[in-house]
């Protein structure tokens, strides 16, 4: 019998919510039309430290359509304890509490809400808002905070403290070969292309419904429960669409606060969204100096490896990243040692930003990797393979998988790697220099606890849910395939619904986490389906099925299939009509360490890439263009290619901006962000696009999660901006240690 | 933003009566002043809105020049066939500019008077003598990479950020204004000024005045020219140095050449004083980098910006090459000439 070919894991489809997103339809946090909604405009601190002295309203109150202008001095009660604001994703200290009281703990901190009938005169409004300061000295200077550096007391969750072996201090003096350098990043603002804003839906039995930017409904939810003092039930929290987020979205951001904070004081429905400019206003990427130390034998052979790194903090939160520890995990060296700390500025708590640790410290060590393998006179390809680690170096672990090699060899066949010339500044192709890069890529291969459920109704539909988001990473496509793979329905047959805090438990979309931990969710719901099916056609006359248990059967096309006689067919339909149900539901829970998914407890879970760069820069002008990319992936399992290609092609593009262009300005006599906006805060555009060439390397792997899958969101953008400094020094011979690289970098 | 009266005149002569105030703007692509009213760094009492006004054509003049309405869009002057042919310089610098969109709304009036892009003058927290005056310049030992390299004062270091505007300077145009005290024509470097002791102060525009059109005189420097603009990305960022050449080569020799700056100073920045020492001189990057010392005499850094200062002299020498070659740099392969 002849089946359509079945559309499951593996299959390259479009994105089942691309129509919507793109025909406008899908709505976002700040697009939902609510009525009798007021709008919001947040007044922020013009210092970076110090107290609010006075705030003159009367001429914002003034202004027509203004209702209210929301202080620390009118607000209504909120919580007051550390306790309550710590978010599901909360960091050591004491978490930021906007319009709590006079204090100013950075520049662009929100200070007042001006709520009126119209966006426009709230923003007008908001301008009129005077405000007296005592300022207080600060420091926003990092180069200047890292001479009081520290390991904080309390370590943040999910940080791995680095380990040693041997006595790298030693082994680095009595290397032949040594590299040593400080390695900088500058702070990066996530900029999603959606602005954070947040709907609040005020009902009359004091509930709210909360349409919000972020990466997880019920972390949002819990928190505004914790910090409103509502119960849980009067909550629900949307997030079906999300443009983009980067780690911005894992906490709850003020303008949700203060959106809550004014419906419920106003009880009215409001919307608070933020600007391109306010978005400077909180999470960024931490600034970072990595002081790196290799020594090697003339041969190539890594002896030690010496790491240490600083990222900047607020002065109230620890934010920690893993950024030492990547290096020591990937290559073999006998002597290594590590030291992070972090560093305190006044500005707003640095947070996650895409692959938060492995793109700052896997990056920046790759660009001393390759002044080794320069250093050894060792192609830099062939240096990595010397010193490959078929295990977790630091740990001592195996990997559950490990296919660096095969991206090795696969990425360089693709990027003609074995046509470099070994010397700097030995390519050329007319006025351009030319220069060839390559760089290993490492992240986490994450899972947490989801839930997800699964209906089936009798005429074949089937709906997946879960709470996780989509924040544009795939989400809906992952459920979707993952439901059709399982019980063997076209996709046309499947709806996903996700960012509901209504919905079966989930963690935020983040870590690159989500398909994996969703993936398996759905499928173990689906599975729990099947399971009922075959008990209810069982019902039917004559048991066509007989004894079959489900390790017998298949689902397919919409039946229950006999493995072993595969024209013994029973439709969906037909089972659930015997047994009298009008639909199937069931809800079922993924986690590590539940039912079998033990396996691999003990073992190390990565992911890796191997970046390719080629880049032409202009001999005289210094002007870089990027103009290959091959970036060769080993990340287990790959669900849908097609997606799973654009998430890459995503994370190499924001590489490509970490290596060229992405840099915040603070002017530290003002203790603020000066370039917050799109036109001066530069990310690539498709001028700087070229040629990327994405390769998913074979990676079976049935022991790093239930479906064999790593995780996309992050790997792109590890050790790519390392990929492309290290071709630029190979075009021009200039070693640029602090990225963006830009012009005057490279300049004579 | 703020409250503020709007009109909609039909008329030029109306526009003007509108016009005469104080804090009146005249409306035109509003790709500026719409992003300057919302940050409320400019704050108009009225705005005036020009677009139904016929300043919308490309006309020819009397002796084979071009007049560019003030309305007209920069994309449409730029793909204009007379432009492009007669002069393929402005079309380049126009399509370095910007992004399509942009291109598409703004026009040639308001390319014209379009504001810094100092990170200072943006932010209403901090100080801006030019939009503030008297509260201090925040870039001066601020935050200053973009910022003048020529004809700075210390009140303000700003720069003006038209790519189009540094071709006409080359290109001698004229801009025609008219106002309460009727029509003038200003040439295009007397137009913009210096900041001196009035940063506050973009252009010689008097109160009142609108800006109706760009002339264009016959020139004949449709092979030897070229737009060279260097900036942080490849596409879509404003220029950290920009250099428009015209040239005519004779027999070998250089008969005329004329250069100017972008991104480094208040205003377009040109030398004719300077433009002599390349008269009558074979291309040479020794010729071409004496003359560069010599457009670039006084410069001086800011910290931040220094870089500006040898990567303006090398532009100078480039572009200057490009132009005698006949290579002038395309705006869509971003390989430099």
């Amino acid at each position: 019998m002849a089946t359509a070919a079945k559309i499951g894991i593996g299959s390259a489809i479009n994105r089942v919510d691309g129509v919507e997103k793109v025909t406008g339809t899908a709505r976002y946090a700040a697009e939902h039309p609510v009525e009798n909604l007021l709008y919001g405009y947040i007044v922020e601190a013009a210092i970076a430290k110090g107290r609010i002295v006075s705030i003159d309203e009367e001429a914002a109150r003034a202004v027509p359509g203004v209702v209210e202008v929301i202080t620390h001095l009118n607000r209504p009660h909120v919580a007051w304890t550390d306790h309550s604001y710590q978010d599901e994703l909360k960091i050591p200290g004491s978490p930021f509490r906007p319009l709590y009281d006079d204090r100013i703990q950075f520049s662009q901190q929100p200070i007042a809400l001006v709520m009126a009938e119209t966006f426009e005169a709230a923003r007008y409004a908001a301008s009129l808002v005077e405000v007296a300061y005592e300022a207080e000295a600060h420091n926003t200077d990092f180069e200047v905070a890292v001479g009081e550096k520290y390991v904080p007391k309390k370590k943040r969750s999910g940080y791995m403290a680095p380990k040693d072996r041997g006595d790298a201090a030693q082994a680095f003096a009595d290397a032949p070969l040594k590299v040593s350098g400080d390695y900088r990043l500058p702070p990066e603002h996530h900029n999603p292309m959606e602005m954070f804003g947040s709907t609040v839906e005020w009902h009359d039995d004091g509930s709210i419904t909360v349409h919000d930017k972020t990466q997880g409904s019920q972390v949002v939810q819990g928190y505004l429960a914790s910090v409103f003092g509502f119960s849980k039930k009067k909550v629900r929290v949307l997030n079906p669409y999300v443009g983009g987020a980067f780690g911005s979205g894992l906490r709850p951001q003020h303008q949700v606060f203060l959106a809550v904070l004014a419906a419920k004081m106003l009880e009215r429905s409001v919307r608070v969204t933020m600007t391109r400019n306010q978005m400077f206003s909180h999470a960024y990427r931490p600034q970072a100096i990595q002081s790196i130390a290799l020594g090697a034998e003339t041969t190539g052979k890594l002896t030690a490896i010496r790491n240490e790194a600083t990222t900047s903090t607020s002065r109230y939160e620890d934010n920690m990243e893993n950024v030492v520890t990547w290096g020591l995990m990937n290559y073999d060296c006998p002597n290594a040692d590590a030291e992070y700390t972090v560093a305190q500025v006044d500005t707003a708590t640095s947070a996650d930003m895409r692959a938060p640790g492995a793109a700052t410290g896997m990056t920046l060590f790759e660009i001393a990797i390759d002044e080794m393998a320069y250093e050894a006179k060792v192609d830099p390809l062939e240096f990595r393979l010397i010193n490959y680690s078929p295990i977790d170096a630091m740990n001592g672990t195996p990997y559950t998988s490990k296919a660096l090699r095969e991206a090795f060899q696969e990425g360089a066949e693709a990027f003609g790697w074995s046509k470099r010339s070994a010397e700097a500044r030995s390519m050329r192709d007319g006025k351009e220099l030319v220069g060839w890069g390559c760089a290993t890529g490492m992240w986490d291969a994450q899972f947490s606890k989801t839930s997800a459920s699964a209906k089936l109704t009798a005429n074949g539909h089937l709906e997946v849910a879960c709470a996780t988001s989509d924040i544009g990473t795939g989400s809906y496509t992952v459920m979707t395939l993952v439901a059709a793979d399982t019980l063997g329905l076209p996709p046309e047959q499947i709806t996903a619904k996700l960012g509901d805090s209504d919905l079966p438990t989930a963690p935020v979309e983040g870590g690159s986490w989500g398909a994996a931990s969703s993936g398996a969710a759905v499928q173990l719901a689906c599975q729990a389906v099947g399971k009922k099916l075959l008990k209810a056609a069982g019902k039917i006359a004559g048991a066509p099925l007989g004894e079959a248990t489900i390790d017998d059967v298949l689902f397919e096309d919409g039946c229950i299939v006999l493995k072993d006689a595969p024209t013994v067919r029973v439709p969906f339909g037909d089972a659930m009509r015997a047994a009298d149900l009008t639909q199937i539901e069931e809800e079922e829970t993924a986690a590590p360490g539940f039912g079998d998914m033990w396996k691999g407890m003990h073992k190390s879970k990565n992911t890796h890439s191997a970046i390719f760069a080629e880049v032409k820069v202009d001999e005289e002008l210094g002007v870089i263009r990027v103009t290959r990319i091959v970036d060769a992936v080993a990340a287990g399992r790959i669900i849908n290619p097609k997606t799973a290609r654009s998430q890459i092609l995503g994370g190499v593009v924001m590489g490509m901006g970490m290596a060229l262009h992405e840099e915040t300005f603070p002017d530290h006599r003002l203790g603020r962000w000066m370039n917050h906006n799109f036109g001066e805060y530069h990310v690539p555009v498709h001028a700087d696009i070229h040629d990327i060439q994405v390769i998913f390397v074979d990676e079976p792997d049935p022991e790093v999660t239930p479906l064999g899958v790593k995780g996309l969101g992050e790997i792109g953008i590890v050790g790519t901006a390392a990929a492309i400094a290290n071709a630029i020094y190979h075009a021009t011979g200039k070693r640029v240690r602090s990225l963006p690289i830009t012009i005057d970098k490279i300049l004579d | 933003m703020n409250r503020f009266d709007y009109a909609r005149p039909a008329s030029v002569a109306e526009a003007v009566q509108a016009g005469a105030g104080e804090q009146v703007r005249f409306l035109a692509g509003g790709t500026n002043l719409i992003d300057l009213m919302k940050e409320n760094v400019d704050r108009p009492t009225t705005v005036i809105d020009i677009n139904r006004l016929p300043l919308n054509a490309i006309e020819e003049l009397d002796g084979g020049g071009l007049r560019l309405g003030a309305l007209v869009p920069n994309a449409e002057t730029a793909w204009d066939a007379r432009v492009e042919q007669r002069y393929p310089l402005l079309s380049s610098a126009i399509l370095a500019g910007a992004s399509p969109q942009l291109r598409n709304a703004a026009t040639n009036g308001g390319n014209l008077n379009q504001r810094t892009r100092c990170y200072y003058f943006y932010d209403v927290a901090t100080p801006c003598n030019k939009r503030e005056p008297g509260s201090g310049c925040g870039a001066i030992g601020g935050v200053n990479r973009i910022h003048a390299i020529l004809g700075a004062s210390d009140q303000c270091i700003a720069t003006h950020p038209s790519d189009m505007c540094v071709a006409l300077a080359v290109l001698d145009a004229t801009v025609q204004v008219t106002g309460p005290e009727g029509d003038r024509a200003i040439p295009i470097a007397d137009y913009h000024r210096l900041p001196g002791d009035e940063p506050w102060r973009d252009n010689t525009l008097k109160p009142g005045e609108l800006v109706t059109g760009i002339d264009l005189p016959a020139e004949d420097f449709t092979q030897t020219y070229t737009y060279l603009k260097l900036r942080d990305r490849l596409s879509y960022a404003f220029a950290l140095v920009s250099i428009a050449v015209a040239m005519r080569v004779e027999d070998g020799t250089i008969a005329e050449a004329r250069v100017a700056l972008g991104g480094v100073a208040h205003k377009p920045w040109r030398s004719t004083e300077a433009e002599k020492l390349l008269k009558g001189q074979h291309p040479s990057p020794q010729a071409f980098g004496t003359f560069a010392d010599a457009l670039l005499a006084g410069a001086v850094g800011q910290g931040e910006n220094d870089f500006k200062i040898p990567l303006a002299r090398k532009g100078i020498v480039r572009a200057l090459k490009q132009a005698a070659e006949a290579t002038p740099q395309s705006q869509t392969d971003k390989r430099v000439a």
